[in-house]
């Protein structure tokens, strides 16, 4: 994403030494433009960050405060944890919530380990049969994945998978998607390096672990995430190859809370907040990853 | 696969003697294993979880397989059933409007959103970064945020009665439901596409803004003069992103109209109705499959669609 990597560094000694706001052609801002700009940006950051906040309130409000009331108070009166009590007494929320974070962690490793030897396959080795392989996955990455859920779902049974965690994981373990990723990576860099590693008689996995690695980490942190995201919001496959509520992910649990105790305003806040927290965190440590996947992913896909 | 026949053993016994092994030999005699060793999990994982079903499912669409039952074939029975079956045409004209209501949405709100965090003006990362929130959570949280704003007695309803609107059915309504859950699916939508548009505006020539400034164009003019052809490419591909994906709704309508589409069903989605009638322990295979194969096509063809609109554009 060169847009948020190549401004970042000369915008502070900017602001520093002079109080007047340029935009990035160093001209200057007109302050009504300004002030403009800034009631914007509020109006749009409580459209899209608002509603959280408005589950979170939600969510800490005690069982006597008046959740519908009008005018509407947005923040509770006696913030209280209750509601997250009581959402773990109503469903196993922490074993779903594990459940969620075994199978992403799973997906992070496979993808990252499948996709990187795929692609370096694709990439750097050569083989006969190089351009059928790689047909292969670009053309698995156009089929999407509704379309055949279904067929999924019933070679999930043939392989006697359905209904566990392993068979969530599956499908989506090494991503077409995340193979061609890696191949472009492999493929940027310098071929002199490995060819010099080449005649030195490193072999094709030492090549592998110890130079064409080692180059790619952005890329790997990339699919690392979206690995990460892509697993633990998914829904509509855990719906299908689940059934047993032992077993459920977070969104699944989620949706069966919401079936079953709709009404529960309170309750259902307190589950929706517990299934986000983590990924809000982890995107505020990480933003320029999951910034540097979008570019990626849509110039790919 | 080919490749997963290789051996195992070969990789330690390669890496073991390959300190005294010579460059030149080793390319005879390593290569041709060592490849597929490398493609083979993702191949197989691709194969068996991806291209295998992909042909079961055009199989199984001319069969009448269900979940328990193996079925046989029976040609083009389940499409001549589609024609006259209602959920059918009322799935595929939910889709369809689908993609109507909220692509030109996805394609225009977050060029505008791009524009307005694109000058780096103090605290915009913040802003850059808040506005992408969305993104990150899970469809079932925003489905289930949604329908607690959006309730007969959430906070949207409370606040359309303070400025005298008065109460409205957001999720009752079959139509407004509908809408609902476009605008959900755009507001999720938002912040990804920003960023797409943020990279493409950083390529847009600065020289081209000065020189229709200086030829007196206001800033509106200039949106429309030098930013949107800059961007043109861009805007076909998020139209093409957004339109396979709108076409394949499930989650939005599923968590806000319920599993059954609403009342009647009124608000089923195709892929809500592939879910529905090919799942579970007396799901029919063979029947979904058919319809599986038309949301295929369908995607196929929307894709195939926009990328013509802009060759054409180009000429």
């Amino acid at each position: 994403m060169s847009v948020l990597e190549k401004t970042r560094p000369d915008r502070k000694p900017a602001a520093a030494r002079e109080p007047r706001v340029t935009d990035e052609h160093g001209r200057r801002i007109r302050v009504w433009e300004l002030a403009l700009r800034y009631v914007l940006l509020l109006v749009v950051l409580a459209l899209t960050v608002g509603p959280f906040l408005w589950q979170l309130s939600t969510s800490l409000k005690g069982p006597t405060e008046d959740i519908y009331s009008s005018p509407p108070s947005f923040l509770p009166g006696h913030p209280t944890l209750h509601n997250y009590e009581r959402v773990a007494n109503t469903i196993p929320v922490w074993d779903y919530a594990f459940n969620s974070l075994k199978v992403a962690t799973a997906n992070v490793v496979t993808n990252c380990v499948g996709s990187a030897l795929a692609g370096y396959a694709l990439a750097r080795l050569r083989y006969r049969g190089r351009r059928v392989a790689t047909l292969v996955f670009i053309l698995a990455m156009l089929v999407p994945v509704e379309s055949i859920i279904i067929a999924q779902f019933t070679t999930m049974r043939e392989l006697d998978l359905n209904n566990t965690l392993i068979g969530v994981v599956l499908p989506a373990c090494i991503a077409s998607m995340n193979v061609l990723l890696m191949r472009n990576a492999f493929l940027n860099l310098p071929y002199e390096i490995e060819e010099a590693a080449f005649v030195d008689g490193a072999n094709a996995w030492q090549r592998f672990l110890r130079i064409a690695v080692p180059s790619v980490k952005g890329t790997l942190a990339v699919v690392a995430i979206f690995a990460f995201m892509g697993a633990w919001d998914d829904f509509l496959w855990p719906l299908i190859v689940l059934s047993d509520p032992d077993k459920f992910t977070l969104t699944i649990g989620l949706n069966y809370l919401h079936g079953t105790f709709a009404n529960d305003e309170r309750l259902v806040a307190a589950g929706t907040v517990i299934a986000v927290a983590p990924l809000i965190a982890l995107f505020a440590c990480l933003q320029r990853y999951f910034f540097r996947g979008v570019g990626e992913g849509a110039v790919k896909g | 696969m080919a490749s997963s026949t290789v051996p195992t053993g070969s990789r330690a016994r390669r890496g073991s003697r390959a300190p005294e092994d010579r460059p030149v030999r080793r390319v005879r005699r390593q290569l041709p294993s060592s490849p597929w060793l490398f493609a083979a999990p993702g191949l197989l994982i691709t194969g068996v979880f991806v291209l295998y079903p992909f042909v079961s499912t055009v199989i199984n669409s001319f069969t009448d397989r269900r979940t328990l039952i193996p079925g046989k074939f029976v040609g083009l029975a389940n499409f001549r059933e589609l024609l006259d079956d209602d959920m059918f045409w009322i799935g595929l004209r939910n889709s369809t409007l689908y993609v109507l209501g909220v692509v030109p949405a996805l394609v225009i709100l977050p060029l505008l959103l791009a524009l307005l965090v694109q000058k780096n003006i103090p605290g915009i990362t913040f802003f850059r970064s808040a506005f992408y929130t969305p993104v990150v959570a899970s469809i079932v949280v925003v489905g289930l945020i949604w329908v607690w704003l959006l309730d007969e007695r959430g906070l949207i309803n409370s606040l359309l009665e303070i400025i005298g609107v008065g109460r409205v059915g957001f999720l009752s309504d079959q139509w407004l439901l509908l809408v609902s859950a476009m605008a959900v699916t755009v507001w999720k939508g938002l912040g990804y596409y920003m960023i797409i548009y943020l990279a493409a505006l950083a390529n847009v020539p600065r020289e081209l803004h000065e020189a229709a400034a200086v030829d007196g164009a206001g800033a509106i003019r200039r949106f429309v003069t030098v930013t949107v052809p800059a961007v043109r490419s861009t805007m076909v591909l998020v139209g093409a992103l957004s339109s396979v994906a709108a076409f394949k709704v499930f989650s939005e309508v599923y968590l806000m109209a319920g599993p059954s589409g609403g009342p009647a069903g009124e608000d089923t989605t195709l892929v809500m109705l592939v879910q529905r009638t090919g799942t579970g322990l007396t799901g029919r295979v063979g029947y979904a499959s058919a319809i599986s194969v038309v949301v295929f096509v369908v995607t196929v063809v929307l894709m195939l669609l926009v990328l013509r609109a802009d060759r054409k554009d180009e000429s």
